[in-house]
């Protein structure tokens, strides 16, 4: 399945004076794939995220999307990723289409005003359209934040618990389109989620961070049995409560 | 540079001002306050003073011109504050857009907000108090583009300022051109100042508008070297604010406050 990458990330590192956040993290994402991104809190995924995203200079490490540096070349690489966070809600005191038509200019999206219509209606906002993202619900305002991550059709998608604030009905619905848009082989999705159910059901593949290292990567179906554990929570538990017995803290491509 | 960037700037500018009287109305409202306050008081000391000297050039012309340097810093200021207000640094830098696009399309909300206060402040000097623009003849063309360029200068360094020092920052921005006012001689000649503030005064552009203009109204021409220093001066401290910016915008990437802008800092 797995065929070119989109996104490489080799030796990444980031340090918070002594305290290292990300240590020496490699790993890629190929064009079809959806990664899961796991770890408990304070693992490092959304600091790798940011790293990803430029917001947040490494302290070592190269990050490639779509094969350009997100150093050297920052326009054309970050123009090739989008990205959907409940820490990064839309401007609120702009309309839902507003914010998009803003971002569709940021990212050069051509036929703008088709693409709008295409992803409010694939995120079933056609009816929220002039209302401003402030006064949405924390679940439509999700939905918003990831019609704006698709709008740009991007080859890395990067979600950050793109469904920790909506109902099951619509988280499933929305894991069936990002699925779906994955599938498609346009793009490469890291998800990071803490929901094991959903990764399981969503992801080819899931990296467990801890402590800023990769400390396990594999199947999310299979992978608990190869530790030992019944199911991917069983695993995740472990990986926060004894994490020495799971790994040697190596990194993995 | 890609121009659609710049747009989606100023686009997201236009979209909040458009929506919004509590944006639109100070955009003219206290350069007007300013301009009525200061034309009764010229008004008042042509009274006083007989014909020996007409004040209206002099002190209303010249509260105008630096009202048009603030309002430009103010709306670069006002159009990078409202990406703290609303916490879109995470969203708009994880774009494509550059630096200097960001900037650039700060500065073209400014023009043209900066452009509105300056019409009502026109109309209201020359309608009211009968300031002609026209009395400093075509030198007020490389007067305004200086104290533009000196304005843009200012909301560049004040917005760096807010980004390095936090949201609570904006309060030290407010005040920066009432701060400089005493410098550059809008209301007295600059000989009129101690030597030490004459030396600071040399330093800023629109000390050389503000002599300029003063020689003007005295009947002479402003002297080539004074239009060229401080059209030099002022093309400098643009260069000097857009470096400052970026040193602080790659300090906030590299300690991680942008990412955690609202924790003010992140030691």
């Amino acid at each position: 399945m797995a065929m070119r990458p989109v996104l490489s990330v080799v030796g990444l590192r980031r340090q918070y004076g002594k305290t290292v956040a990300v240590d020496n993290v490699s790993f890629q994402v190929a064009a079809g794939e959806v990664v899961g991104l796991l770890g408990p809190n304070g693992a490092g995924k959304t600091t790798t995220i940011s790293m990803i995203l430029g917001v947040l200079a490494s302290s070592g490490g190269t990050i490639r999307i779509g094969g350009t540096d997100i150093v050297a070349e920052r326009s054309r690489a970050l123009a090739r990723a989008n990205f959907a966070a409940v820490y990064a809600p839309l401007p609120g005191n702009l309309t839902v289409a507003q914010n998009l038509h803003v971002f569709g200019l940021l990212y050069g999206v051509r036929a703008l005003s088709q693409r709008i219509d295409a992803v409010l209606k694939q995120f079933d906002l056609q009816a929220l359209r002039h209302v401003r993202c402030g006064v949405l619900s924390s679940g439509e305002q999700t939905r918003a934040g990831l019609a704006k991550a698709l709008l740009t059709r991007p080859q890395v998608l990067l979600l950050d618990e793109p469904t920790a604030s909506l109902d099951p009905a619509t988280a499933h619905d929305i894991r069936v389109k990002i699925r779906a848009y994955a599938e498609s082989g346009a793009a490469g999705v890291l998800w990071t989620s803490h929901n094991m159910y959903e990764v399981e059901e969503v992801c080819d593949r899931v990296l467990f961070l801890s402590h800023g290292r990769i400390l396990l990567e594999g199947d999310p179906k299979t992978l608990p049995r190869k530790h030992g554990k019944t199911t991917l929570e069983d695993l995740f538990m472990a990986v926060v409560r004894e994490p020495l017995t799971l790994g040697g803290g190596s990194s993995c491509m | 540079m890609h121009v659609t960037r710049v747009a989606a700037v100023v686009l997201r500018h236009f979209y909040l001002l458009r929506g919004s009287l509590t944006r639109v109305v100070p955009l003219f409202v206290w350069a007007a306050v300013d301009i009525v306050l200061w034309g009764f008081i010229t008004r008042y000391l042509n009274a006083v003073a007989g014909a020996k000297l007409d004040f209206v050039p002099a002190l209303l012309g010249a509260v105008l011109l630096w009202d048009f340097c603030g309002r430009v810093m103010q709306g670069v200021t006002t159009a990078f504050f409202e990406d703290v207000w609303s916490r879109n640094f995470l969203n708009l830098f994880a774009t494509p857009l550059s630096l200097t696009e960001y900037l650039v399309g700060l500065v073209v909300s400014s023009t043209v907000t900066s452009a509105v206060a300056l019409v009502v402040m026109l109309a209201l000097a020359t309608g009211i108090f009968g300031l002609s623009f026209f009395a400093y003849g075509l030198t007020i063309v490389p007067f305004l583009l200086m104290l533009f360029l000196f304005g843009v200068a200012l909301g560049i360094l004040g917005s760096g300022m807010v980004l390095r020092l936090g949201p609570a920052a904006e309060w030290f921005v407010w005040p920066i051109p009432a701060l400089v006012s005493p410098f550059v001689g809008v209301f007295y000649p600059l000989s009129t100042l101690p030597p030490w503030m004459q030396h600071l005064a040399r330093l800023l552009p629109p000390s050389y508008v503000f002599e300029g203009l003063r020689r003007i109204i005295a009947g002479e021409a402003a002297p080539a070297s004074l239009l060229v220093t401080g059209a030099a001066l002022a093309v400098a401290y643009v260069v000097l604010a857009c470096w400052v910016f970026r040193r602080v915008y790659h300090h906030a990437a590299r300690s991680g406050l942008l990412v955690r802008y609202s924790a003010e800092n992140v030691s």
